[in-house]
């Protein structure tokens, strides 16, 4: 395999407690911890150790966001990626969207697999893999906890509601990486410093000449309901009680 | 007016019940019900079940031996040809529905609505993002296609008592020949109710402390005809297999009653079961945050308490 193309999207650290803006007009972000979203750094971790079995000559990286991306796109070059590139935007770039800019890379790359996270924990869509597979006409093997790279395809191991279910693809394909996929690396204090002389090329949403998505709009923000608070009970019979009184087991 | 298509989930050559829950979602956009589309190889139980559910106009059958497994790239290029005419297409915010709608969107070139918990008018839906942190109210353009997962947690299953009709539908589109089915190796759910369907759920914990420590859940479990689910942490370290995994990652479920055992309560587990009715939480350390989330908290040690319990219930 000669290339593995990976996508990192920036998004506000699993960490974070999120709170909405006083305005209601998204999540506060300003001065919040931001990092690369935890499933698409499972999915860079999987490419490097592609290449370092020697499965793989290069990894490059991938964000669309603004230009406080670089971060990430660092700290993905600091993890071991060859070179990133940053797709500059300001706005909300939709699933769509950033499907169609991934396939103006993937057309100029010609990557044999490009690696996703499942989802990212912002949107929450679980779109974006599935969709350039779909522009792409290519295979697509989503929520990924086992991938074997042999010649012409590739064996992965998905996480389904009935188990796992295991499904052979052509390359290049479209891997969308779950949790389980593998226990990403730390970065170390030298590759930070060895990162900052990697290759960082920007191009922008217009540059690759992709028409953003509108069909969806997003017109309020609202806090979930809240449960109503509930009780402490002491012990075993006092539990039993509440439970029948709310009506299970009588 | 409204014209809905639901692609029908299932297996073993039986619909799973998140299909019934899309069509009660169909029923809120539009009185007039939806049709359903079955894509299998032999698919003619599946389609009298789909037919028989209330709020099913008709139901269409497409039989071809390429669709004997559900890959997303064999079935979107037939689902996105006979989505023609239709203003909303729906299925199941499921793995099933997730792996394939997203393809589905984009070939239709429309952006997807992920999860639709609430239905607010015909082009208008509510959604959960950040792990539920946020709920969002989106709207889809006027003129394309609506093409939505059904958050299934949100919606009860339409009832029986329809008799809507069959057809068999051929399916012109051209499908790709990349992609192969090898195997489903399936989860540890055995002769227990289902996960995603179960009226009672018991769940386990890191702190349940490791594989053979869960048949004391599954033993409580089968005294009550509860399935088992479980957090991450203990699908992580093995103690249990990932289709247990509740939360955002995992299944998202809505039983009566949620019994919690040795879980601490994070918000990516929480958000699995907002909907549950009723939440009962165990756990040894008074402050963890489950306590916070459920509607019955009690402060002790799963060993002692889980066998008490059994007794008292049993
Ligand atoms: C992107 C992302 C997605 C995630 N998705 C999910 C998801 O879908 N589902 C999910 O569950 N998690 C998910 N997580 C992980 C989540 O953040 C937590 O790490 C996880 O839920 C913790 O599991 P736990 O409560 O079992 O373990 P812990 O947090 O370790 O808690 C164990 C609890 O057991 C209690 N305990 C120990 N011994 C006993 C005893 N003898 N009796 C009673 N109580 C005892 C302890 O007091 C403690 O509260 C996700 C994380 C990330 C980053
Ligand atoms: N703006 C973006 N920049 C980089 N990667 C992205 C972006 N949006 C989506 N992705 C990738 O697509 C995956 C799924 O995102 P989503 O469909 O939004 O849940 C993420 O885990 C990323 O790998």
């Amino acid at each position: 395999m000669q290339k593995i193309m990976v996508c990192l999207k920036r998004v506000v650290d699993y960490n974070v407690r999120i709170r909405l803006r006083p305005d209601h007009s998204g999540v506060v972000s300003d001065g919040v911890k931001m990092s690369i979203n935890p499933f698409d750094e499972i999915a860079l971790e999987e490419a490097l150790r592609l290449r370092e079995r020697g499965l793989a000559s290069e990894v490059f990286v991938v964000s669309i966001g603004p230009s406080d991306c670089q971060q990430q796109l660092r700290t993905g070059l600091a993890m071991g990626a060859d070179r990133a590139v940053l797709v500059e935007e300001d706005g909300e770039v939709a699933p769509l969207t950033a499907a169609r800019a991934f396939l103006k890379l993937v057309e100029r790359e010609q990557p044999d697999l490009v690696l996703l996270g499942k989802q990212a924990i912002d949107d929450d869509c679980n779109q974006t893999g599935q969709m350039l597979a779909a522009l792409w006409d290519r295979p697509q093997a989503t929520f990924a906890s086992k991938l074997e790279v042999n010649g012409g395809s590739a064996t992965v191991t998905r996480e389904v509601d009935a188990g796992l279910e295991v499904i052979e693809v052509e390359l290049p394909a479209v891997v969308t990486a779950d949790l389980r996929l593998n226990e990403p690396r730390y970065v170390k204090l030298p590759e930070i410093m060895k990162a900052k002389k990697k290759p960082l090329e920007t191009l922008t949403l217009g540059g690759l000449g992709v028409e953003a998505d509108t069909s969806l709009r997003t017109l309020a923000w609202n806090e979930p309901q809240e449960r109503q608070k509930g009780v402490m009970v002491s012990d075993v019979p006092a539990l039993v009680a509440a439970l029948h009184d709310k009506g299970f087991f009588n | 007016m409204s014209k809905i298509l639901i692609i029908a989930e299932h297996g073993d050559g039986r619909l799973n019940q998140s299909t019934a829950r899309c069509v009660s979602c169909a029923l809120q956009i539009d009185g007039a019900g939806a049709d359903v589309l079955v894509l299998g190889d032999d698919c003619a139980t599946v389609a009298a079940e789909a037919a028989s559910l209330q709020g099913v106009a008709r139901v269409l059958s497409v039989q071809r031996p390429e669709n004997a497994a559900p890959l997303a790239a064999v079935l979107a290029p037939q689902v996105a040809a006979l989505a023609a005419g239709y203003s909303h297409v729906l299925g199941p915010s499921t793995t099933f529905g997730k792996d394939l709608m997203p393809r589905v969107a984009a070939l239709l070139g429309v952006a997807q609505v992920s999860d639709l918990m609430a239905v607010e008018g015909p082009r208008r839906f509510r959604r959960p993002v950040y792990a539920g942190n946020a709920i969002v109210t989106v709207e889809v353009a006027e003129g394309r296609p609506v093409v939505a997962t059904v958050r299934t947690a949100s919606f009860k299953p339409s009832t029986a008592g329809g008799a809507a009709s069959i057809e068999s539908v051929g399916s012109a589109a051209a499908l790709p020949g990349h992609s192969r089915f090898v195997e489903l190796r399936r989860g540890g759910g055995g002769a227990r109710p289902d996960l995603q369907t179960a009226r009672v759920v018991v769940s386990g914990g890191r702190g349940v402390g490791s594989e053979a420590n869960f048949t004391l859940l599954y033993q409580l479990a089968d005294k009550i005809g509860a399935a088992v689910g479980a957090s991450r942490a203990a699908v992580d370290a093995g103690y249990v297999p990932n289709d247990m995994q509740v939360g955002q990652t995992g299944k998202i479920i809505a039983p009566e009653l949620y019994l919690a055992f040795g879980i601490s309560g994070a918000i990516q587990h929480l958000t699995g079961i907002k909907d549950a009715g009723l939440i009962v939480a165990i756990n040894k350390d008074p402050e963890a945050s489950i306590f916070q989330a459920a509607d019955i908290g009690l402060v002790g040690d799963l060993f002692e308490i889980i066998p008490a319990l059994e007794r008292a219930l049993g």
